[in-house]
């Protein structure tokens, strides 16, 4: 062999090579020995092939630019330092970074589990609640008294609803 | 109530004796949750952190599994006080080094703990001793929907819960099993287990999870993913790889005994006398010794009572549990000698080993 593989880490040859199957899908790693070795893939009691499969991700230079966060304020570069993200937010502001990453990761791209109902009811109240007494100011301001009326009655609706929802 | 009354009180994993199993110790599930809208710990300032602490901890306290509870900040808990958590699996290494606006709220049974500003902002967690996947399940899954009542959690309908590491995305759920696996160690089909392990999309690692060794031979196996699958699938599969695991186990011991058995028998007895007789022990010979001994309840050698007395002595043993006893600071070597002479007397009066009908046992 003239061209040996190479350390996904670092970049000396390869000598430990690992394969696993996630999904019917394969990842493989090319180590040397030296990375096998911190990384505990050859200690059987601790060994996970995402997170070294995340890392290995987080290290090839970004290409975009400077994306950050405008809820946090959390950019590209701080992610790659620290393997995590700044708010739920930013996993809309990285999007097109995180796509690929998870496709290595989990056993799917899209959620398939619980869903919070009980919050996501009260968020869409809370939006709708927002959303009327906006148009009844609007209403008010231009004089239209018979829609005011009728929004502030939807607004007492709303209201109620959230007094009864019970609390547990 | 406080950690010491905590200590003092009986509690699931140190006194349960009901669901006591021969190879699964204790079944653990966590949830990762945070507040929708509120940047995670670890990118938080001290004064967002402090907020959402005292919003999580309200809510936790409130929940009906936490009535009279133990609910302390991490700034107020002395190094001592956090060790004896961590080596009761009720708090992580990770929030016991933190330093500012982390907290954990423990109920009296000590089956569930809530870390706050952990990795994500809350980390809710079951204990249940024995093989009880499903049961656990269903009792964390209510906790989590009553919280929901109060906290508005991140979510996306695509990605699912939302947390710190893109890791625990989806479910944000990891499942796990504590397992004693002595025959797989002895016979050295350890290494090959954990292949077959990784395989499935699972992960194993030691008793006090990421780094830590095996001793005891006390592996903790969890599932790797968390995104594409519900939280029932995934108990499932996760279910069927540790069920396979116990199979395992049991044909390890069964042709140990066919091939080898003086050779189980030797280290099983070699353990009985040096815990009735030794005056040194260190924290990762006394797990192998008990382990042995755990070994031998299973197949018969010594009385079934034994075994929750062992699994409360593999927490008890440990540093923190042995200077919190004897209250007071003392030198390492010392509490290799403290360590023995607890053990001595623990095990006094448990009855020689009989192997004339030893066999693998069922789990």
């Amino acid at each position: 062999m003239t061209n040996p593989l190479k350390c996904n880490l670092c970049a000396k040859p390869a000598t430990v090579h690992l394969t696993q199957i996630v999904n019917n899908k394969v990842h493989k790693v090319d180590l040397c020995e030296e990375c096998a070795q911190t990384k505990g893939v050859t200690d059987p009691s601790g060994f996970s092939l995402a997170d070294l499969l995340l890392k290995a991700s987080l290290n090839p230079e970004p290409t975009a630019g400077a994306v950050r966060c405008e809820q946090c304020g959390f950019t590209q570069s701080d992610f790659k330092k620290q393997g995590r993200f700044g708010c739920p937010a930013c996993y809309d502001t990285f999007r097109d970074m995180l796509a690929p990453m998870l496709e290595g990761m989990h056993k799917g791209i899209t959620h398939a589990g619980k869903i919070p109902q009980a919050a996501l009811q009260r968020k869409s109240l809370y939006d709708r609640l927002t959303k009327l007494e906006v148009e009844l100011t609007d209403a008010i301001r231009s004089e239209r008294y018979e829609e005011a009326a009728r929004y502030r009655d939807e607004i007492n609706q709303v209201k109620q609803s959230f007094a009864q929802k019970p609390q547990r | 109530m406080t950690i010491s009354s905590l200590i003092g009180t009986s509690s699931e994993l140190t006194d349960s004796t009901s669901a006591k199993t021969a190879i699964v110790l204790m079944t653990r599930i966590r949830l990762a949750r945070n507040l929708a809208a509120k940047p995670f710990p670890g990118w938080a300032r001290p004064a967002q952190r402090a907020e959402v602490r005292q919003v999580c901890r309200e809510a936790v306290a409130a929940s009906s599994p936490m009535k009279r509870a133990l609910s302390v900040a991490v700034e107020d808990l002395g190094e001592l006080e956090k060790q004896i958590l961590v080596e009761r699996h009720l708090i992580s290494r990770e929030l016991s080094g933190a330093t500012q606006g982390s907290g954990v709220v423990i109920s009296k049974d000590q089956s569930f703990s809530v870390m706050v500003n952990e990795e994500d902002h809350l980390r809710i967690q079951i204990l249940r001793s024995g093989f009880q996947l499903k049961k656990a399940w269903n009792a964390i899954n209510e906790l989590d929907s009553s919280l929901e009542a109060d906290l508005d959690f991140a979510f996306s309908p695509t990605l699912g819960y939302l947390t710190a590491c893109p890791t625990n995305l989806g479910t944000g759920m990891r499942g796990s099993a504590m397992m004693h696996l002595p025959a797989l160690v002895i016979g050295g089909q350890m290494e090959k287990i954990v292949r077959a392990v990784n395989q499935l999309g699972m992960v194993v690692r030691g008793l006090f999870g990421e780094g830590s060794d095996a001793s005891g031979s006390i592996f903790q196996i969890s599932n790797q993913t968390t995104l594409g699958e519900s939280e029932e699938e995934i108990i499932k599969r996760l279910h069927s790889a540790l069920q396979s695991i116990i199979e395992h186990e049991l044909n390890a011991r069964e042709k140990l005994l066919e091939a080898d058995a003086g050779k189980v028998f030797d280290k099983v007895g070699r353990a009985y006398g040096i815990l009735q007789n030794s005056h040194l022990l260190s924290s990762s010979e006394a797990m192998n010794l008990l382990s042995l001994i755990r070994l031998g309840v299973d197949l018969g050698v010594f009385s079934d009572s034994y075994r929750s007395v062992i699994d409360r002595l593999f927490i008890e043993t440990q540093p923190g549990h042995l200077q919190y006893a004897q209250k007071g600071q003392f030198e390492p070597g010392q509490r290799d000698l403290l360590r023995a002479e607890r053990l001595r007397s623990e095990f006094a009066n448990l009855s020689r080993p009989d192997f004339t009908f030893a066999s693998p046992g069922k789990n």
